[in-house]
């Protein structure tokens, strides 16, 4: 008991009041619009790469 | 139209099919919306600044190490558009709309619901630096390691950020002064809640 332990507790209240939070934030769906610009990005990103040999990425 | 058979013939030719380590941007949306939120407070911007965030991290994919840690590096850019947004701004954009306390009128006044309204808001009230370093930490579960390369401070700092952050939060949410000693559960919790909700603020 006493003060040290306390605030063990309380630390430990916060960190799951932390996580809870977070997993509501994750648990929100993702608006459609993320995935329209990451295609949008890979559409652009094909049609200027045409003939794909200048980014001689490996 | 033909990309998909020039991609197809320069497979065959003998060109490694190497994946696009960008296909993996999306199953760090959510986290970078968590990240994105836990800085502004605000859900208009926070999104605005996950989609500049991607647009940044689709053209500097060259700048990844394979085989690193994905979310940390999103995280990097990340914060540093909203970094550089705030110093244009010249202030932290004070514009919080509550978004993360939300759930504050709509849930049903449950106990644990209650004190995790509670949570929310103190949360809201610590400094971006405590909120960004008890976010990746506490919530994403980061290394003080990986958390502060993500910040780009030394480990130490990001240790007395979190540390600062947690009894701050202890602090308003006034765990300590009911000893928080059997607080873990649920009655005790709601307990703490209808005690609290006189409260300041």
């Amino acid at each position: 008991m006493g003060r040290e332990n306390g605030k063990a507790k309380a630390e430990q209240v916060i960190d799951e009041n932390l996580k809870r939070v977070y997993r509501d934030m994750i648990d929100d769906d993702v608006p459609d619009r993320f995935m329209e610009l990451l295609s949008q990005l890979k559409e652009q990103d094909d049609s200027t790469q045409g003939d794909d040999n200048s980014g001689e990425a490996k | 139209m033909s990309d998909a058979a020039d991609k197809a013939s320069n497979k065959g030719a003998g060109k490694k099919k190497f994946s696009d380590p960008r296909d993996e941007f999306v199953q760090h949306l959510p986290a970078l919306r968590a990240f994105a939120l836990s800085l502004t407070r605000n859900g208009a911007l926070a999104d605005d600044m996950v989609q500049d965030t991607l647009v940044k991290a689709w053209t500097k994919i060259h700048t990844f190490e394979p085989g690193t840690n994905m979310r940390a590096w999103l995280f990097t850019i990340l914060r540093n558009t909203y970094y550089s947004n705030r110093r244009r701004a010249g202030r932290e954009v004070a514009d919080v709309d509550g978004i993360m306390t939300d759930s504050l009128s709509e849930k049903p006044a449950h106990d644990g619901r209650l004190q995790l309204a509670d949570f929310r808001q103190a949360f809201e009230q610590l400094n971006v630096e405590q909120r960004e370093a008890l976010m990746l930490v506490g919530a994403q579960g980061f290394s003080y390691e990986e958390a502060a390369a993500t910040c780009g401070v030394a480990v130490g700092t990001i240790k007395s950020r979190v540390n600062r952050a947690r009894s701050r939060l202890i602090e308003l949410m006034r765990l300590e002064e009911n000893e928080a000693l059997e607080l873990t559960d649920s009655a005790t919790m709601a307990v703490v809640a209808s005690r609290k909700s006189g409260g300041a603020l």
